[in-house]
């Protein structure tokens, strides 16, 4: 039986499916953490990003922050909240219906706006964490000449005494692996488009 | 001859340099392990908290065990300056009685709640001996949160000892005298017909803790020194320990020493509670203090009762019952079974031990011998189990472990002997530094004791530690009780004078402990949850300060228009939130202390102003990198002047003049 030009994988499909699901679940779990620690805190402070909100030690770690002039961290401040929940049920519904709908443009059109939409948010990221750590308050009490504070990335960094780390939390593993399946997906179809 | 004189000559001369040496006692060695026993490591925690009464410092100390270190000092009956208990105006109410404000007082022992005859680590109960009074503390703060005054008492030393589900707290007067709805201006002299001693039965709410005098026994005059739950078998009676039933009133040293035997009194106060409920007793005029301390208002506040519940002991049916012990007894402790009664005569050469199933039986079959002051005196050897020959001088206090052993400590030959229970044999003898007053065996007076360390609270230190001139502290010793014999560990200072403690493995209370106060649920009178509400007001003389403490500055920090003769409150809420970040607060030559103030918390401490010109405040607490930043100032102006009201913080600090 010859598989229809325009049609997919049957694996493909089932990858494609579990991404789109995937992204519903990123909903409800927090996607990124940074986690402080220093001396006099033995316990630790956490920071979780969310889809959607700031969990953890927030209003703690904003206490600290002022000392040495970084930004208050609001939830209110991020147009990133409004926005990100609705991109990400987009992501999903799209994945699903790439699987369902069984069209090769669509599975396409689904795996670059993904794409697109890693891209942009690590960029945007990137940016925020930035301009936290280098918009300082001119009239901070610390004041260490030419010191910034930028929290990494991703890894480990050290500022002042605290020791920060920035990982994925579950929604961010989470995606980070529907990257990957869509990935093996689009190498699946090529190599079957080359046969 | 001449040379065996001479050598017999030498052979003296020897000795006389020998006299010298005096002969060893008991063994002094501490074996070679007892140092990695109680050594905690830094960062590791201890295993047990020993809640530690402070005697007469009025506190409870609490101290690590095995380490020996001391944790905390809790504020419960006395004023503490380092915190504002008892000086700032939300604690005050708590040391007030019906003789108005008492600033000391003198704490004796401790009872931990119990449920089922186990500690459930809910509350702690402790005793003031001086002004009759029981304050219980919150287990998840370790704070004093109620505190009530028993009337009709009089050195409350019998007190606080709990039943075994906590239904009852009860406190037994030492000094007998007459009661307050009788006339008290009478001769001392006529003790023996007008004074009467009073058992009071206060009754727990087991859900808040909440305490009130359900009912007092009225009974004829002697002494009360101690008394313990039955368990088990037992449960439903408490029991007693009498002396001076030769009732004398004065050099009881002499006269209250001269009966062979004293008695321990057995209370049915399970039969006395259902007699109050079904209607006995009367209410009898009696003021009473009762103060309550809120933790989500963080203030108390106090009530002044006029009436208690008083039945007479002598009115109620097969209620109290006399055991005869021997001579002038001071503990009376069951074990952990339920069967065993244990008095400790202080001045006898033996230790009683009675059987709660054979006085059953002889109350069954009415083996008394006649009675006294109406009171029916159970047949000595018909209620014994056996006696402890020949233990040693003066036994004081017994406490038990989970092997079936028992431990009494001796004051007069100052030290603690362990035997078995059943065959009554010693099987061994430690001495302590110096004349042990109380012991405490980890949960040993409970069903179920934990076993393993014995503390022996002595009265006598001399030459333990480094001396600190003419008055010393007192001096424990930690003794590990798993083996057969018992072994040395520790020896430590303790704070006021510790009279009995209670030993409580530090997992039952290390998950409920509160690290700060929900700001969102203070409900202060005078709260300010951001520091847009701070503001100062004036009515009359009267001036509120509403302050907030954050780190790291004082809003508001600068204030005009307090003038002399005014009364300033300061109404200060610790904004943090976080673990560990109290802030104190001061204002100079206030006569008054400092005040502490727990993240989420308000405190309000009052300061008259002395004299006119500026006076700083600050935090005294170190809370942070900049604390030597968190001050401000105050202008006090003279009396009648027109100096506006002004104040703030920052951009908002009153400019110019």
């Amino acid at each position: 039986m010859a598989t229809s030009q325009k049609s997919l994988q049957t694996v493909t499909r089932i990858l494609t499916a579990i991404s789109g699901i995937a992204m519903f679940v990123v909903l409800l779990v927090p996607i990124w953490q940074i986690q402080l620690s220093a001396p006099q805190y033995p316990e630790g402070l956490s920071l979780y990003i969310h889809a959607n909100k700031l969990s953890g030690d927030v209003n703690i770690i904003n206490g600290l922050n002022h000392y040495i002039g970084m930004r208050e961290l609001h939830e209110q401040d991020f147009i990133e909240f409004a926005i990100l929940p609705y991109v990400i049920i987009f992501l999903g519904i799209l994945g699903v219906l790439a699987a369902v709908v069984n069209r090769k443009w669509l599975f396409f059109c689904f795996v670059i706006m993904f794409a697109v939409f890693g891209i942009v948010a690590i960029i945007d990221f990137y940016m925020w964490l930035y301009d936290y750590g280098h918009n300082l308050d001119p009239a901070a009490p610390i004041k260490v000449p030419g010191m910034s504070y930028q929290p990494p990335l991703i890894g480990f960094k050290q500022l002042l005494n605290f020791g920060a780390y920035s990982i994925p939390e579950k929604g961010g593993w989470i995606m980070i692996t529907a990257a990957l399946l869509s990935v093996i997906a689009v190498i699946k179809e090529i190599r079957s488009k080359k046969k | 001859m001449e040379k065996n004189v001479k050598k017999i000559a030498l052979f003296v001369l020897g000795l006389a340099f020998f006299t010298g040496c005096k002969p060893k006692t008991t063994s002094d060695a501490i074996s070679g392990d007892a140092a990695k026993k109680v050594y905690v490591a830094p960062g590791e925690h201890d295993e047990f908290y020993s809640f530690t009464s402070g005697g007469f410092s009025g506190q409870v100390s609490v101290y690590g065990i095995p380490s020996g270190r001391l944790l905390k000092v809790l504020p419960v009956f006395s004023q503490d300056p380092e915190t504002g208990y008892g000086y700032g105006e939300d604690t005050k109410p708590m040391l007030n009685t019906s003789h108005g404000f008492v600033p000391w007082g003198d704490q004796h022992h401790l009872a931990l709640s119990q449920t089922n005859g186990e500690y459930d680590g809910k509350w702690l109960f402790a005793n003031e001996n001086n002004t009759p009074r029981i304050a219980r503390l919150d287990l998840t703060t370790f704070t004093t949160t109620e505190i009530i005054e028993i009337p009709n008492s009089a050195g409350n030393h019998s007190s606080p000892f709990i039943t075994d589900n906590t239904e009852y707290v009860i406190a037994g007067t030492r000094f007998s005298v007459p009661f307050e709805e009788e006339n008290g201006d009478i001769p001392i002299s006529s003790y023996a017909e007008n004074f009467s001693g009073a058992l009071s039965f206060i009754k727990v709410d087991q859900e808040s803790g909440r305490m009130n005098i359900d009912f007092q026994l009225k009974t004829p005059p002697v002494n009360y020194d101690l008394s313990h739950t039955g368990k088990g078998p037992s449960s439903g009676w408490f029991f007693f320990s009498t002396y001076n039933t030769e009732k004398a009133h004065t050099l009881l040293e002499v006269n209250a020493s001269q009966n062979d035997k004293d008695f321990i009194l057995a209370i049915n106060w399970k039969k006395a509670a259902e007699l109050v409920k079904a209607g006995k007793g009367r209410k009898a005029k009696a003021k009473y203090a009762h103060n309550v301390y809120d933790h989500d208002s963080h203030s108390a506040t106090s009530t002044i009762l006029d009436e208690v519940n008083v039945l007479d002991v002598l009115d109620l049916e097969g209620v109290a019952y006399y055991i005869p012990c021997p001579k002038s007894p001071h503990g009376s402790d069951i074990d952990p079974s339920g069967e065993y009664i244990v008095g400790s005569g202080k001045l006898a050469s033996l230790i009683p031990v009675f059987s709660f199933s054979k006085m059953i039986k002889a109350i069954e079959d009415k083996k008394f011998d006649g009675e006294f002051d109406g009171i029916p005196v159970l047949n000595y050897e018909t209620v014994l189990h056996g006696e402890v020959q020949k233990p040693g001088l003066g036994p004081l206090h017994t406490e038990f472990d989970d092997k079936g052993n028992a431990y009494t400590s001796f004051f007069v030959s100052s030290e603690v002997v362990k035997w078995n229970l059943k065959t009554l044999e010693v099987i061994d003898r430690q001495p302590t530094y110096y004349s042990t007053g109380h012991l405490t065996v980890a949960g040993g007076d409970t069903k179920k004791p934990y076993g393993k360390y014995l503390v022996a609270w002595n009265k006598i230190t001399k030459d333990r530690y480094l001396p600190t001139g003419p008055e010393l502290t007192q001096s424990a010793q930690l003794f590990d009780i798993s083996g057969e014999k018992m072994e040395l560990l520790l020896d430590f200072p303790t704070i006021g004078e510790p009279h009995y403690a209670q030993m409580i493995p530090a997992s039952l209370l290390v998950e409920k402990q509160k690290r700060i106060y929900d700001i969102n649920k203070n409900k202060h009178k005078y709260v300010v949850k951001s520091e847009d509400e701070t503001r100062v007001v004036r009515t009359g003389n009267r001036v509120d300060v509403y302050m907030t403490l954050i780190r790291t500055h004082i809003a508001p920090d600068n204030i005009e228009g307090v003038k002399l003769g005014d009364e300033v409150y300061f109404h200060i809420t610790n904004l943090e939130q976080d673990w560990d970040l109290p802030h104190g607060f001061a204002v100079l030559g206030n006569n008054n202390s400092e005040v502490l103030i727990l993240p989420g918390e308000t405190r309000t401490i009052k300061w008259k102003p002395t004299k006119v010109g500026i006076i700083p405040m600050y935090c005294t607490d170190f809370c942070s990198a900049l604390h030597q930043e968190m001050q401000g100032y105050i202008r006090v102006s003279p009396a009648g002047s027109n100096t506006p009201l002004r104040y703030g913080t920052g951009d908002k600090a009153p400019k110019g003049s």
